[in-house]
């Protein structure tokens, strides 16, 4: 290699460092600049005090308050997992099992599919208690019961909607309509990236499509740079990592290096800054093409951790695939890991189809948990586990299935400065509405985004005429849930 | 030396900058409103001054929506700032700055009293408070909202700027008066013109998104170096008259419409809407003016005599997503669906965030919430239609058609004298023998369908109409619990509705459908067991005669096709394998049928007995429902009358004996006519004859989804929706429009076509304005107003208000013609401008807000790909039709959550069709475009954001659209690139950016072909795998190319097509 390409090289490596962090949205100068965090003279803490102007979009921002986690890795359990087998322990429902429910429950009630005076189901499975904090769990989720006590579980979730689609892009956008920021993006948008090699906000699935498609973790109206990049567990980890057919490593670096030259003469000619950018969005690529097979690559993981996560075979993509990756992810900056796992939409067959679904997801998410407990990660990283609504008590389908439920729910949150082996919230003898707490979605985002340092009223963006937020006009932050 | 060239100057040079009267200028344009401000002792200006500070910090709780107003207090308009709020305090008191109590507010430090209120995180500058103290020591006037103003012609500026060179010269572009006049105050000048390549490319690339050959290229520098504006006018002339120019724009309109090729939400089925897409680029080729592009697209439907075009228009409002998921109420989404067209008719249109008017009055801006519901009942009067779309060719063979038609029954009536006559006692004989029976309709006191995937509901003609999810198999129920003893039969009838597709009454895809079983049984009071109630002797008033299913039909569950359909006797035959069908074939499908079915025993049941009556389908394809063949309208009916059987008429006639002879439309005239020559023996040869044309009925080459305006006695009431929620409608609503604005047409009907109209007028402040912004949006970047997408209080006086309103009159006096507006801005020295940025324009103005030099930014994702088509040779030129698939990663492809199976991707031309051609999936979408920023149709779309990630660069290297247009690429370089690699680089230069390359720029290129050509000669690399796709092969070269030349160009190739200068509008 001769001196020049060897300079060229130590120059991109320069670049890349910076990539996201710089240089990849000069066009977006003023577009984040009356926006975000404009308004924060007012704000309780020092630290609220934006870092200087700047262009680039992934720039570290501090949020307007200290904040307890510094990032999310989010287990998106799509298709609305059934809160009576797993979570939320109703024995006086297995007494009832077969009665038509109370009259006065049914009122305005609306279920997607059954008729509402369907007969109850009992619980298909049964609870215990476990861990110090002795909190109920089913037995599908062995995994899980064995960190209960560093969890905390909300179990008076609340949602708008009743069906997949909507309820979805509520509970990632805050709205039943299409077109708003996902909270990741909100995240992204707010408190910039600290991965210098790989995108701020990234995105594995499992299992099938969602209902909700892309705009689970999209960017809504917000500048395209903070949606969700889904690495894939098939093929090109990220789309068109690989270089086409015949092309090895030299021959890109090669055209790269050339590309790289014309494209500084042309800079030199025009002035203009965006093709700096460009040059440096070349230049991250060609980074991106090591360092994103790398981060796939879990020949590196010790057998105890593949052990720990339940991964037999480190090429096939699945759930626990994800969970392992998504700590990777986050130990190299990333500041949004979101899994998708759509399985959960159990109107029949309940009974087989729950304990396929828990087999396949829970050992890994509470691995995830002790993994990132045992390396210190979990203080400041905040764990969400859930899906979009809960499961009738009613039955469904003959006898083994439940239907659509958006009265109360449960999710379970982890780190991030939140109370461990803690229950939040209840409902009533048949799991079918809140009794006490009730966390409707707009609060639990409130929630998160307050345990990231940000006051959901002022994370805003102007957008026709309104700023806009995670929360829209609701939300209330649950302080109960912090530590 | 031209006139033009006189005025190419550069930018001033520092020593002049000490002389002017210079402001420290930041991107901000708040900073720059303010700063204007600052330092002149002339009367401030409310509109530019005070309104952003009112709308920016007060309006939100004192501003029109007086359910929130906060203190009853309203600063939004003259009369109640004087008048004050709630405390009886003056809040401004004229010409009293220190007696006003806003003032007071404003300046206060005690938390309580100040304003605006702590916890809001809004504070007041000094310069801003000053700004409010002395426009209220000046009299406190207010002017109403620059864009709630319909837009004059000012004056042109006469520019006495000594930057502008020669004060002799006359401006000849007003674009260039208004620009040039705002220069100095910034300390910028004019820059040169940009070269003639580069000139031709963008003007090329803005009027038909395609880049200039080399040819094209030279051509116009020879007429350049003859006279540049003429140049310019004699190649926008040549543009505008390509088709292609109407493929550009049109991408413009269709993010704006939310156009895309699927329904979005959970199912995200594919829809065929391609036929308004069409429709949009054939309007804009023949610049049909913007008035009448808009009214077609709003009311089409509505105009006299539509035509088939205009309905096709129409689709525009049909755009929106529609979801299928099974459990959805269809009333909730279909209000939805409006909602989604407010927005879209406020963003594309008026440039009026009109949505956020659906839960409450509008924060900001003269819109209440009853008025959002004035406007929403405008477009809440209407069916969700699907209708056939025929070529011009199958129109007029429709047309013969239906004169031959005629022609029959001319004959008809000369070989039969008497018709009238006997056509009289037919129908009197016909009416009497109806009578004989009476039909009770089902009340139902429950519908639905076993799966819960289905949700007939009952409307108030009794009819039962199922909408939403359309399920491959399936059935639906009504349960009723009737009054009535010794029922001897029951009548179903298959109704047309025009919320069905093609107006029903099925819901197949051609809205046909078939009916496998019908089921009644009973349950007794205290029972819980439902019981079958045996039926008999169906007859029916048309069905096919027994057939095996058509194969578009298969289904994975009846591989060995045992399903039959035909007479009506299949209904009740226990077999569910059997179904009825009365398919009257193309032309006549749509259309209205009856069974009557007998109980084996009259029904003699004790009363509160229930009855449950059960349509199973059991004869529909696979693919999600796509290929169903459910019922859409049905009504049941009970008798007592003995021997209750359907007339041998055909229904359509029937039912048109319910209107009076003299006031029947064509069609029920039509129907009863058809019916009785049917019906005489005698006449057998004319309805042999007429069959015979029937049968030569074309089969459309697609469809719409559009609106139409539901019939007089189908009218749907509006009712506020109380915080904009489906199920809590309040008080009815009329249609209206907000009073801020223009008013309507005194007399004219409230529908669609009035809206339409009042939208296209040009009384509006608006609409001319929005469109004005939107297409120098496209050519410049950023829009005059750079949120296209909100005009309102919130939106500052733009800098260059005085031409976004010349251009907006100019416009509107041209006839609303976007090729005039487009020609007047390309003409313009300031478009032509180089775009070459000094540092010191850079520092003054770096969003080049103020124009001193021309645009340059990244094409937008379809002109990306189109580019490196067209640079390759691989471009189709074929115009529209069908959407074509492109090739996408397996991986993406099978992330979706219904399978897709449609995915045909083509290997044959259609597959370098230009992207604006690509199929847009809502809930996938297409990887490559999204990856340069294309919006995947969810909602309206007026403002694209240009982001520049590392994921756009791997897409423009590695997707395999791009790497096959390399290797096209390097291939057509060899063909007609010259003989050496020198030649061959500057031809790729040309091809790609229009000029040709400086001697770095050739030899960076020729050194990387020929190092990849020593590492292919040593076998490093292999040529084939670099050099040909799945799709190509070696002997496709030509005779003096080796592969190992054409793998070294392919790389150079790949290379090339990623330059910034290739990807960007120059």
């Amino acid at each position: 290699m001769n001196f020049s390409a060897e300079l060229r090289l130590a120059h991109a490596r320069q670049l890349s460092r910076r990539w996201f962090l710089r240089d990849c949205g000069v066009g977006l100068a003023g577009i984040a600049a009356h926006s975000l965090l404009a308004k924060d003279s007012a704000a309780p803490s020092p630290s609220a005090v934006p870092a200087k102007p700047t262009s680039n979009p992934f720039a570290v921002k501090a949020p307007h308050f200290t904040p307890k986690a510094k990032r999310v890795i989010y287990l998106f359990q799509a298709g609305a997992p059934s809160h009576l087998e797993l979570f939320d322990p109703k024995p006086e429902l297995t007494k009832r099992d077969g009665q038509l429910p109370p009259a006065e429950l049914l009122k305005d009630y609306r279920a997607a599919f059954i008729k509402p005076n369907s007969a109850l189901l009992g619980p298909k499975y049964k609870f215990a208690r476990h861990g110090q904090s002795g909190i109920e769990l089913s037995e599908l989720l062995p995994h899980t019961s064995k960190i209960v006590d560093d969890l905390c579980l909300v179990r008076s979730m609340q949602t708008d909607a009743v069906n997949h689609a909507p309820a979805q892009i509520l509970m990632n956008t805050g709205s039943q309509q299409f077109g708003r920021p996902s909270f990741g993006s909100w995240t992204l948008y707010g408190l910039g990236s600290e991965g210098a090699e790989l995108p701020g906000y990234v995105v594995l699935t499992s299992a099938k499509g969602t209902s909700g498609g892309a705009s689970n973790y999209g960017c809504g109206f917000l500048p395209t740079v903070y949606g969700g990049i889904p690495f894939r567990g098939t093929g090109d980890p990220v789309l068109y990592l690989s270089n086409p057919k015949g092309i090895d490593a030299p021959a890109q670096r090669a055209s790269l290096d050339t590309l790289h030259r014309l494209n500084e003469l042309a800079l030199a000619e025009a002035g203009d800054p965006e093709i700096a950018a460009r040059i440096a969005s070349y230049e991250m690529a060609y980074q991106l093409q090591t360092s994103a097979p790398e981060l796939m690559d879990l020949s590196s993981e010790p057998p105890h951790i593949l052990e720990l996560y339940g991964i037999k075979d480190v090429k096939e993509s699945n759930y626990a695939r994800n969970c392992l990756l998504a700590r990777r992810l986050i130990e190299r900056g990333v500041r949004f890991v979101q899994l998708f796992h759509e399985a959960w939409d159990q109107h029949g067959d309940l009974t087989k189809a729950i304990k396929k679904n828990t087999e396949d997801t829970d050992r890994a998410s509470a691995a995830l948990v002790t993994d990132l407990k045992q390396r210190g990660l979990l203080d400041d990283t905040l764990v969400v586990w859930g899906g979009e609504f809960g499961r009738t008590p009613m039955v469904q389908g003959g006898n083994d299935g439940r239907d659509h439920h958006n009265r109360c729910f449960t999710m379970w949150l982890a780190g991030g400065g939140l109370k461990r082996g803690h229950v939040h919230g209840a409902t009533d003898d048949l799991g079918f509405n809140v009794t006490q707490d009730p966390v409707h979605v707009h609060d639990l985002n409130a929630t998160l985004l307050h345990a990231l340092g940000f006051d959901h009223t002022r994370l805003t963006y102007r957008f026709q005429g309104r700023d806009y937020r995670l929360t829209d006009v609701h939300g209330e932050v649950i302080r109960a849930l912090f530590a | 030396m031209s006139a033009y060239e006189q005025h190419a100057l550069c930018a001033v040079p520092p020593s002049m900058l000490r002389h002017a009267h210079l402001l420290v200028l930041s991107a901000s344009l708040f900073t720059f409103t303010a700063a204007f401000a600052a330092p002149t002792a002339t009367p401030v200006d409310f509109a530019r001054e005070v309104q952003p500070i009112l709308a920016e910090n007060c309006l939100h709780c004192h501003g029109p929506d007086a359910k929130d107003r906060k203190a009853g207090l309203r600063l939004d308009t003259r009369e109640g700032a004087l008048k004050g709020g709630k405390s009886g305090v003056a809040t401004i008191v004229e010409r009293k700055p220190a007696d006003s109590e806003l003032i007071a507010r404003i300046s206060s430090t005690d938390e309580e009293e100040t304003m605006p209120p702590p916890k809001e995180n809004k504070k007041l500058t000094a310069a801003q408070k000053d700004t409010l103290r002395r426009w209220i020591s000046e009299g406190a006037a207010y002017t109403s909202h620059w864009a709630f103003t319909a837009p004059v012609k000012a004056a042109l500026p006469i520019s006495s700027s000594p930057a502008i060179g020669n004060p002799k010269s006359k401006i000849l572009n007003p674009i260039d008066a208004f620009i040039t006049a705002k220069l100095p105050s910034a300390g910028l000048a004019v820059s040169a013109p940009a070269d003639p390549a580069t000139l031709c490319r963008r003007v090329f690339l803005d009027l038909t998104g395609l880049p200039p050959s080399p040819t094209d290229v030279d051509a116009f520098a020879a007429a350049a170096a003859q006279g540049l504006a003429p140049a310019v006018a004699a190649l926008v002339t040549q543009l505008m008259a390509s088709e292609r120019y109407g493929e550009k724009w049109a991408r413009v309109w269709l993010d704006a419409a939310r156009y895309a090729d699927s329904n979005g939400f959970e199912k995200d089925l594919p829809r065929e809407q391609w036929a308004w897409r069409d429709w949009v680029i054939h309007a804009l080729n023949r610049d049909q003016p913007y008035d009448q592009f808009l009214s077609e697209q709003i009311a089409g439907d509505l105009l006299p005599n539509p035509t088939q075009d205009q309905i096709v228009a129409t689709g525009f409002l049909r755009n929106g997503m529609l979801n299928e998921e099974g459990a959805i109420i269809p009333e909730q989404f279909r209000i939805e669906g409006v909602v989604d067209r407010l927005d879209c008719i406020g963003k594309a249109t008026l440039g009026l965030t009109l949505q956020c008017a659906q839960c409450h009055t509008h924060k900001f801006d003269p819109i209440t919430h009853d008025d959002y519901f004035g406007i929403f009942a405008f477009l809440n009067n209407t069916y969700e239609a699907q209708s056939w779309v025929y070529t011009a060719e199958q129109q007029q063979q429709i047309a013969k058609l239906k004169n031959d038609l005629r022609a029959v029954d001319d004959r008809l009536k000369k070989a039969e004298p008497k018709w009238a006559e006997k056509f009289a006692t037919w129908e009197n004989q016909l009416l009497a023998d109806r009578g004989k029976t009476t039909w009770i309709p089902v009340v139902a006191a429950e519908t639905g369908s076993t799966s819960g995937l289905n949700h007939p509901v009952q409307l108030a003609d009794r009819s039962i109409l199922t909408e939403g999810q359309p399920s491959t198999r399936g059935d639906i129920f009504v349960i009723t619990t009737p009054d009535l003893a010794g029922a001897t039969g029951l009548r179903l009838e298959a109704l047309c509705h025009d919320d069905l597709p093609f107006g029903g009454p099925g819901r197949s895809l051609y809205g046909t459908w078939a009916i496998s079983e019908l089921e009644v049984t009973s349950q007794l009071p205290d029972s819980t067991k439902w019981e079958k109630v045996a039926l008999h002797n169906a007859t029916a008033d048309f069905s096919e005669s027994a057939r095996t299913l058509e194969r578009e039909w298969d289904a994975a569950f009846d591989k060995e096709q045992r399903r039959t359909l035909g007479p009506v006797a299949f209904l009740v035959d226990g077999n569910i394998d059997t179904a009825w069908r009365a398919d009257r074939g193309p032309g006549r499908r749509n259309t209205d049928s009856v069974a009557v079915v007998q109980f084996a025993e009259p029904l003699a049941f004790p009363p509160g007995t229930k009855l449950k009556f059960l349509l199973k389908f059991h004869h529909s394809g696979d693919d999600n429902g796509r290929h169903n063949c459910m019922l859409g309208r049905c009504r049941l009916s009970l008798t007592t009358a003995p021997d209750p059987r359907a007339a041998p008429v055909d229904y359509a006639a029937l039912l048109s004996l319910d209107t009076p002879a003299g006031q029947r439309t064509p069609r029920q005239s039509d129907a009863l006519f058809t019916a009785w020559r049917a019906s005489d023996p005698a006449l057998k040869k004319f309805v042999t004859q007429a069959d015979a044309l029937w049968k030569k009925f074309p089969a459309a080459a697609t469809s719409v989804l559009h609106l139409a305006e539901r019939s007089p006695a189908d009218t749907r009431t509006t009712r506020l929706l109380e915080r904009g929620a489906w199920d809590k409608p309040r008080h009815a609503v009329a249609p209206h429009v907000p009073a801020a604005l223009h008013a309507l047409p005194v007399d004219a009907p409230a529908d669609r076509l009035t809206l339409a109209r009042w939208i296209a007028d040009r009384r509006s402040p608006l609409t001319a304005r929005v469109a004005v912004n939107r297409v120098w949006q496209s050519l410049f970047g950023t829009g005059l107003v750079d949120t296209p997408e909100d005009f309102g209080t919130r939106t500052p006086v733009p800098l260059h208000q005085d031409l976004l309103d010349w251009l907006a009159v100019d416009f509107m006096e041209n006839g609303w013609s976007q090729k005039h507006l487009v020609r007047t801005i390309v003409s313009s020295r300031t478009y032509q401008q180089s775009s070459r940025a000094t540092p010191a324009q850079l520092a003054r103005d770096p969003r080049n807000q103020f124009l001193a030099r021309g645009p340059r930014f990244r094409a937008d994702a379809e002109v990306v790909r189109d580019l490196a088509l067209s640079i390759a040779g691989l471009l189709s030129p074929k115009l529209g039709g069908p959407s074509i698939f492109p090739p996408i990663p397996e991986n993406v492809l099978s992330y979706n959550y219904g399978k897709v199976t449609y995915w045909d991707v083509p290997t044959g031309p259609d597959r370098y069709r230009r992207s604006l051609y690509v199929f847009r999936k809502r809930s996938m979408p297409d990887p490559m475009l999204s990856a340069f920023d294309a919006p995947n149709g969810d909602f309206s779309c007026v403002r694209r954001i240009r982001s520049n990630t590392p994921l756009a660069a791997l897409t423009g290297l590695n997707e395999t659209i791009m790497v096959e247009a390399a290797q096209a690429f390097a291939l057509r370089l060899w063909r007609e690139g010259g003989a050496t690699d020198a030649d061959r680089a500057t031809h790729a230069y040309r091809l790609a950016t229009a000029r040709a390359p400086r001697p770095a720029e050739r030899d960076a290129v020729v050194q990387l072909v020929a190092g990849s050509r020593a590492r292919l000669r040593q076998g490093e690399l292999k040529a084939g795998d670099i050099a040909f796709s799945s799709l190509t092969r070696p002997t496709d070269l030509p005779a003096d190319a080796t592969p190992i030349d054409l793998a070294a160009w392919t790389i150079a190739a790949r290379v090339i097509l990623n330059l910034d200068e290739t990807l960007t509008k120059n």
